[in-house]
């Protein structure tokens, strides 16, 4: 039994679609279920899972397609009602007393005039046009929308520059002003650290790191992820960024974090933050450290650019981080760990949502001699045959493009990875699950809590071959954040899982516990 | 090219702002509306030839000629209309506007409405009243006679009292119905209210008998929507003031003849953008329903166009019930429109809104970039000529037409 | 390299217009920034010839 619906004029953002359509595929008797705009691109997903027809046939970008398929006319008719009560809700919610709320930018700037950031998350290929428009009336941008191209990325970017104006992105996804997370981001402590960051995971598990430290956070300005990265952008957000801090009376020490850029790039940023007069500690993802030139420090893990950075605003000399666990114990856990394990597992399976954490992950296992594949390496014969299937040594970016097509990021719906756990548990050659966890705003309200309950079932479901499933996590985030972090922990723990507190630590231990799988 | 369309655009809110619209006469159509002709017909709406007119548009021109003695009965006026021998024109064409059919000719009385700031005249034919109207199709001796009543008592009685008072200030006018809970379209007692306040001492103090004033009273004081000719003249001389302004994307004229819906745009001059009159939503007088209901016609968006009707929603709470039903709605409508207009209104203003200015100067690029169209509230007519109004409620101009006129806008000034 | 109104954000409240995903806004309310949501739609209702239009007058 099919039924076809369409809403004129009906706009609701992406995620709350896509929430919107998991919630009805999960009612019982439902075969199928699409809520989405009816843009080109749905409309052929529609039609090729047959559910194209009537009215949507002819639907607009605008209009809104409800389409389902069940097995029977009661559920089909039960699902539509639950559809239209919870687009209802959504179009009546949002903040209780439903005050005006603009369509366009002008429209908004009557109502608030004294505006002075706009964040933009709306599909890529609109983006660039709103930004430009906030950029032309003198806002500054985050710019959380990737799909945008590298060309309007560069428009933009010296149009904001020009005028000196903050364009942080396009894919920009976590930044903390005036002690405001904005989008993805952790509350955190406020102090005199000032981080400029091209990478989003990248920025929440440092300023995490450095509150869990004692230490606190000025400002955190993200670029975006192509920044650095592509030589046509150059930097021009980072740069800005460290030229703001230098400014910034309330800044005394200043932290980069960025995938190495390319050469003259890296030298450019060197060189204005050596201009900049304040101590400071630059993370290049993967580049081995170089220890420090003048005021300048290289830290080679995350958690290291944490500890240096507090370490230098408190005016102290950094002393390289302990491991939270003495070594006795570290082979204590891992022998334990391993003891249990069948014969067959060998494997590391790292699943990550915070691309960055899974690149610090990546580094650690390739410098203690560890082959891992991907499906976000690019090295010779290191990518996966197919990104839903591991192989070998995997370390996983589930928050890549392949995986979001359609579907919520990890951070926000756990489903994807569970799945992806269940699978690996199947593996018999799996041995480790090595996993992060993002708190903060934008995340999940309780990723623990579905990430527990996979992390048993797998392991139950190993134990029944015989052999053991060894978890490792870390978790990111701060004791201020909302989703409770002490009981997200405690959750991990009772399910069997090694919590550890930071991302290379996490990453630490698992190499130690693959070392002892390897050498048995 | 962005900063010369909006300089332009401010150019011509600006002239809508300054316009001071004020009654000076009270004429008849012949000697006043320029180039009227005794066997011109003016109609509401864009173009319209006589077979594509519709049933209350036919009516009203049938009423029309029999007034006039073009025609003895329907049968004659019918055969004369499609004859050619009769010019059928736009009062738009002529400074002039009409509500629902529209339908001047010229013995009519007409006001006379003088934007003062630029000297612009405009035109619109005296309220009959509600019912059985000639506006509304309607063409039987009982039309004709009260027609001719009009002419003959009505208009010079006014005409004399408006001579006694002087010029009445039209803006002032609106703007206080506006704070009375009028919103100068589709709800226009206080507006009534006003006027008859105004112009009864001079009427009393004419040298006429006691009944012909108190009839004269009276056939005002029945009529709410009396006013409603006047703020539309007073609207028409305000934003033709501002048409072709080179460059600017400002509305300045909205019309439907009951089968199309046009506009016009400043810096697209003379040129009307048409589509199919839309079907008012919402609801009927008992005994009728939406079955019965004719399209969107009548020049009186004319009020929406210079910032008053649908627009000053918020201002009437009247017209809530015909919306949706919450005063939060009307007040919402109102909060669109400001997205898709240049200015605030310096003298209307709305109380519930803080005293807000209207949305004043509707600009296209805006209205297809942010899909809303311009809210307009409007009375329903019965399809069948002559039965009169059925219900009142809301209605939006076809989106084409402004899509096409973005077409030839972008043709004209894009780069 | 002019970071002047960079600088005067840092001193000042943020207020912040979001347009896009509604639970931004939602965040932003939590932790007491004034944010005005926006009923963010694909301009023209993403008709792309009307778009290419308005690009033509620069809109």
């Amino acid at each position: 039994m099919k039924k076809i619906l369409v809403r004129k004029n009906a706009y609701y953002d992406s995620v709350f679609l896509m929430l919107a359509t998991k919630a009805l595929k999960q009612r019982p008797g439902i075969k199928e279920a699409v809520v989405a705009m009816g843009t080109e691109v749905n409309l052929g997903l529609l039609k090729e899972i047959g559910l194209l027809s009537g009215e949507a046939e002819s639907a607009r970008p605008n209009d809104l397609v409800i389409a389902i398929e069940a097995e029977t006319g009661e559920a089909v008719e039960e699902a539509c009602r639950i559809a239209e009560e919870v687009l209802k809700k959504k179009s009546h919610g949002g903040g209780g007393e439903e005050d005006y709320r603009p369509v366009s930018l002008e429209g908004a700037l009557k109502i608030l005039p004294e505006a002075n950031l706009v964040v933009i998350s709306v599909p890529g290929r609109y983006a660039a046009r709103e930004a430009r428009q906030a950029v032309n009336k003198g806002l500054h941008v985050m710019l959380f929308s990737d799909h945008v191209s590298v060309e309007e990325e560069v428009e933009l970017k010296e149009m904001a520059l020009e005028r000196g104006l903050l364009m942080m992105g396009p894919d920009c996804g976590t930044a903390i002003l005036n002690g405001k997370p904005l989008c993805f981001a952790n509350v955190v402590r406020g102090g005199s650290i000032g981080l400029v960051a091209a990478s989003g995971s990248g920025l929440q598990e440092v300023s995490c790191g450095i509150d869990r430290m004692g230490g606190g956070i000025s400002q955190a300005i993200g670029t975006g992820g192509r920044d650095l990265q592509d030589r046509r952008v150059r930097g021009r957000m980072m740069l800005m960024g460290i030229e703001a801090l230098k400014h910034d009376p309330e800044t005394r020490v200043i932290v980069v974090i960025s995938k190495p850029p390319a050469e003259e790039l890296a030298a450019k940023v060197l060189s204005k933050l050596k201009d900049t007069g304040k101590p400071c500690v630059v993370h290049f993802l993967g580049l081995k450290p170089s220890g420090t030139r003048g005021s300048m420090r290289f830290s080679g893990n995350m958690e290291e650019a944490a500890a240096m950075a507090v370490a230098l605003s408190r005016g102290e000399e950094y002393r390289p981080l302990c491991f939270s666990l003495s070594e006795a114990e570290v082979s204590r856990v891992a022998e334990a760990e391993v003891k249990r394990m069948g014969s067959e597992q060998r494997y590391v399976r790292g699943l990550f949502a915070g691309g960055t954490l899974a690149l610090e992950a990546m580094a650690l296992f390739e410098e203690e001699g560890f082959r891992i594949l991907s499906n976000v390496q690019k090295g010779p014969g290191r990518a996966l045959h197919s990104p839903h299937c591991s192989e070998s040594h995997a370390i996983v970016d589930l928050g890549d493009d392949v995986f979001t097509l359609g579907r919520p990021h990890p951070m926000i719906d756990p489903s994807q990875r569970d799945e992806r756990i269940a699978k690996e548990a199947v593996d018999p050659e799996t041995a480790l699950v090595l996993l992060d966890v993002v708190l903060g705003y934008g995340a999940h309200e309780d990723p623990c809590g579905a990430l527990a309950e996979s992390v048993s079932k797998a392991k139950g479901q190993v134990a029944g071959r015989g052999g053991y499933l060894c978890v490792i996590a870390s978790i990111t985030g701060t004791e201020k954040d909302f989703q409770n972090m002490a009981e997200q922990k405690k959750k991990l723990e009772s399910a069997g899982c090694l919590v550890m507190p930071s991302n290379y630590q996490a990453s630490l231990l698992a190499v130690h516990v693959m070392r002892k799988v390897v050498s048995r | 090219m962005k900063a010369k369309i909006e300089e332009a655009n401010q150019e011509a809110v600006s002239r809508i702002q300054r316009a001071k619209p004020t009654l000076i006469d009270v004429s008849i159509a012949g000697e006043a509306i320029p180039g009227m002709k005794r066997n011109m017909i003016l109609h509401a709406g864009p173009p319209e030839p006589w077979e594509r007119m519709c049933g209350p548009m036919k009516g009203a021109v049938i009423g029309g000629m029999i007034l006039e003695g073009l025609a003895k009965n329907r049968q004659e006026a019918e055969a004369l209309a499609a004859s050619g021998d009769i010019l059928f024109e736009p009062c738009h064409h002529h400074s002039s506007v009409g509500p629902m059919a529209g339908v001047a000719t010229w013995s009519m009385p007409v006001w006379v409405m003088e934007n003062r700031t630029f000297g612009n005249r405009a035109y619109c034919t005296l309220n009959e009243g509600l019912g059985k109207v000639l506006r509304y199709g309607a063409f039987s001796e009982e039309v004709i006679a009260r027609l001719r009543w009009m002419a003959e008592d009505l208009a010079p009685a006014l005409k004399k009292a408006l001579v006694r008072h002087g010029p009445i200030d039209m803006k002032s006018m609106i703007a206080q119905a506006l704070q009375m809970g009028d919103e100068g379209h589709n709800r226009n007692r206080a507006g009534t209210s006003l006027f008859i306040r105004e112009i009864a001492p001079d009427l009393v103090m004419l040298d006429e008998s006691r009944e012909k004033i108190a009839r004269i009273l009276a056939f005002i004081h029945g009529n709410d929507h009396f006013f409603l000719n006047l703020s539309m003249p007073s609207c028409k001389c305000t934003v033709d003031a501002a048409a072709s302004v080179e460059g600017s994307s400002v509305v300045t004229t909205m019309a439907r003849n009951g089968t199309e819906f046009g506009i016009r745009v400043s810096g697209l001059g003379d040129r009307w953008f048409t589509g199919p009159a839309g079907m008012v939503e919402g609801l009927y007088l008992p005994g009728f329903s939406a079955r019965d209901a004719a399209p969107d016609i009548g020049d009186s968006v004319i009020t929406e166009t210079a910032g008053i009707g649908g627009f000053a929603m918020a201002a009437a709470p009247a017209i809530v019930k015909f919306v949706g039903g919450s005063a939060r709605d009307a007040i919402r409508y109102t909060q669109q429109m400001y997205e898709i207009t240049v200015a605030e209104n310096d003298a209307y203003r709305i109380p519930t809104l803080d005293f807000r200015g209207t949305p004043t100067g509707i600009d296209l690029l805006k209205v297809v970039e942010t899909g809303i169209l311009p809210a307009i509230n409007t009375g329903i007519a019965h399809k069948e000529p002559g039965i009169g109004m059925v219900g009142a409620g809301l209605v939006h101009p076809p989106e084409n037409c402004f899509h096409d006129a973005l077409e030839a806008f972008a043709e004209k000034y894009g780069k | 390299m002019n970071v002047k109104k960079i600088s005067e954000l840092f001193n000042k409240e943020l207020v912040v217009i979001n347009m896009g995903l509604d639970s931004f806004a939602d965040n932003l309310r939590k932790e007491e920034v004034k944010v005005l949501p926006m009923d963010w739609k694909p301009p023209a209702g993403g008709d792309k010839r009307l778009i290419s239009l308005l690009k033509k007058l620069d809109a």
